[in-house]
């Protein structure tokens, strides 16, 4: 695996994308060897700033021909408006590239790839990388509205067939990204599925795959702290190789994990078979 | 002016030579290993580990974190692997790197407390035990070991009988006198004081009108905190000013740390400071250094409990 760097990263380039925001960073340390899925932790607020907490994006691109990689940002809070409002030129503190990156398969295949809202983030690269290697990829891309849809534009270019939802029919087809799923997954006789998105939405991709007994990637959006594996914030139950579940960190052992190894419905509790659940005393 | 090569970094703290006063603050930096792509652990004064367990522990349910003005608040629960597997795994990759570990201890009782002291006499690379009576983030909550000077002084002193190697008292500062806590782990056998660990706090979700962290109280830390720890070394050193201190809370520059020294602590711990920025430890050390030479002072123990001496510059 890549080891990550901490580097001063110039912005050059801000632009709004729909609902959302597009930075392209000069960062040929973080370019250099990342993956699709992986993502990068940055510092907000400037110099002295009282906002202490990275914040975490998946890489939408990382070319390491030119260094530059890009993400996508969603303003609602402050540490992501300054993020937004910082002019062309700003320094940004960038530690990446962070996690573990998709899976590819060995041997080409067919590919279904959910995403919703800017989850689709990494979707794009990935779906080049299985297409590069002989794969079919089908992208489905799903948002609340057609403003908060990310890439539709981008997808026909990089997917055999993409399939646009939004829960208000602004945009495609109106519904669930998860609705037309196990008809596509049936179609297309997929081999392996990935997603990118909410929890819920992420759940229900996995819950699809595993009754076609198709393996499932997701990357998971847990709330970090630090992004580098310190401050035991973004943890959720997962199932080991061994059988036995533990509380996981998403930032070093995700963000990216086999769907089916995730216990979706006890994610925010704490499980009384989780390893070392019996050592808090009966204190959840 | 001092020139940069000419500042000596180098600290005793209880008795432990050090070769810089900056060190990883536990529960900030894992067992070191997370930082290697950032720093040298080895360059470090020491690396204070995660506090360590008798048992696997998994912690507390999310949300485990929540971001306050200049800090946060954490409600983790101590997760941690247990003892055994840290022997087997965290310290011997800190030896192999040359790093000294300071192995902060958590348990539920004194035995446990003991028993964990027990399994690390004689492990590689330990320079220090930092016994930790004050995690705001277990079941007693308020009741921690800290905020009774009986409960604390039990602790050290068994704790002291079973290691091998000096002994650090980490205090809560959720106490109407630390002082007496202070000289109460002193009388018991403490090498020296840490201080300090994390405010309990709080903080309430305006949208789901409800407690942020899944714990519903946790530990409050970063630069919010600094002057209440800056405050708490003082009023230590002041009362007991040949005890040994590690001064830490909201360290994020080396100015920061300076503070500590001056009010008499002799290294820091540089903790919340990791998740912003995690090269901070070496940084802060960086700047130090410069600070210390800018003021013409010829090294770091030339300054320990300065500030409390007549006159000013």
């Amino acid at each position: 695996m890549t080891v990550p760097s901490q580097v001063r990263a110039r912005l050059v380039g801000s632009e709004p994308v729909g609902a959302y925001h597009l930075l392209t960073l000069d960062a040929p340390a973080v370019a250099a060897g990342a993956g699709p899925g992986q993502f990068v932790a940055v510092a907000v607020g400037g110099p002295g700033s009282a906002m202490l907490l990275r914040r975490a994006f998946a890489l939408y691109t990382a070319d390491p021909a030119t260094g530059l990689v890009q993400v996508v940002v969603a303003e609602h809070r402050p540490g992501t408006a300054w993020l937004v409002h910082s002019p062309v030129g700003t320094e940004l503190d960038l530690v990446g590239p962070l996690g573990r990156p998709f899976p590819l398969p060995a041997a080409a295949g067919t590919a279904v790839l959910v995403a919703g809202g800017y989850g689709s983030a990494p979707m794009f690269d990935l779906a080049r990388r299985l297409r590069e290697r002989g794969s079919a990829v089908h992208l489905v891309l799903g948002a609340a509205t057609g403003e908060r849809l990310f890439g539709a534009d981008e997808a026909p270019h990089v997917a055999d067939t993409v399939t646009v939802t939004t829960d208000d029919g602004s945009t495609g087809r109106r519904g669930l990204v998860t609705d037309g799923l196990t008809a596509l997954v049936e179609d297309t006789a997929a081999d392996v599925l990935y997603a990118c998105g909410p929890m819920a939405m992420l759940r229900a991709v996995g819950e699809i795959a595993a009754a076609y007994a198709v393996p499932c990637h997701v990357a998971v959006e847990e709330a970090m702290a630090c992004g580098i594996g310190v401050c035991m914030t973004c943890v959720l139950p997962v199932i080991g190789a061994d059988g036995r579940s533990r509380m996981v960190r998403s930032c070093t052992e995700g963000p990216v994990f086999e769907a089916s190894r995730v216990r979706w419905k006890d994610v925010g509790t704490l499980p009384a078979d989780v390893v070392g659940a019996d050592a808090m005393g009966g204190h959840r | 002016m001092t020139s940069l090569a000419q500042v000596g970094m180098g600290t005793t703290l209880a008795g432990v030579a050090l070769p810089s006063p900056v060190l990883t603050a536990s529960g900030c930096s894992a067992a070191g290993r997370e930082l290697a792509p950032y720093l040298d652990v080895a360059e470090l004064g020491a690396v204070v580990t995660k506090s360590v367990m008798l048992r696997p522990r998994s912690g507390r349910a999310t949300p485990r974190m929540a971001e306050t003005p200049s800090g946060m608040l954490n409600s983790i629960g101590l997760q941690g692997p247990g003892i055994e597997a840290f022997l087997e795994h965290d310290l011997p990759w800190l030896a192999a790197r040359a790093a000294r570990a300071v192995v902060s201890i958590a348990g539920g009782s004194v035995e446990e407390f003991v028993q964990l002291a027990g399994r690390l006499v004689g492990a590689p690379g330990v320079a220090l035990l930092e016994v930790n009576i004050s995690c705001p983030n277990v079941a007693s909550r308020g009741q921690v070991f800290a905020c009774d000077p009986r409960a604390a002084a039990d602790v050290i002193a068994a704790v002291k009988d079973a290691a091998d190697v000096p002994v650090l008292a980490k205090l809560s500062p959720d106490v109407t006198d630390i002082v007496t806590i202070a000289a109460a782990c002193v009388q018991a056998g403490a090498d020296g004081l840490s201080m300090i660990n994390t405010l309990l706090g709080m903080a309430i979700d305006t949208d789901t009108l409800r407690p942020i962290l899944a714990g519903i109280t946790g530990g409050l830390s970063g630069p919010a905190i600094r002057p209440v720890a800056v405050r708490c070394v003082w009023q230590v050193h002041a009362a007991l000013p040949e005890v040994p201190i590690l001064g830490m809370g909201g360290i994020m520059t080396g100015l920061d740390a300076l503070q500590f020294l001056l009010a008499g602590a002799s290294a820091v711990s540089v903790g919340t400071a990791v998740f912003h920025d995690p090269s901070a430890p070496a940084r802060v050390a960086r700047e130090l250094r410069d600070a210390l030479a800018d003021r013409g002072i010829p090294g770091v123990a030339d300054v320990v409990g300065l500030a409390h001496r007549d006159g000013r510059r």
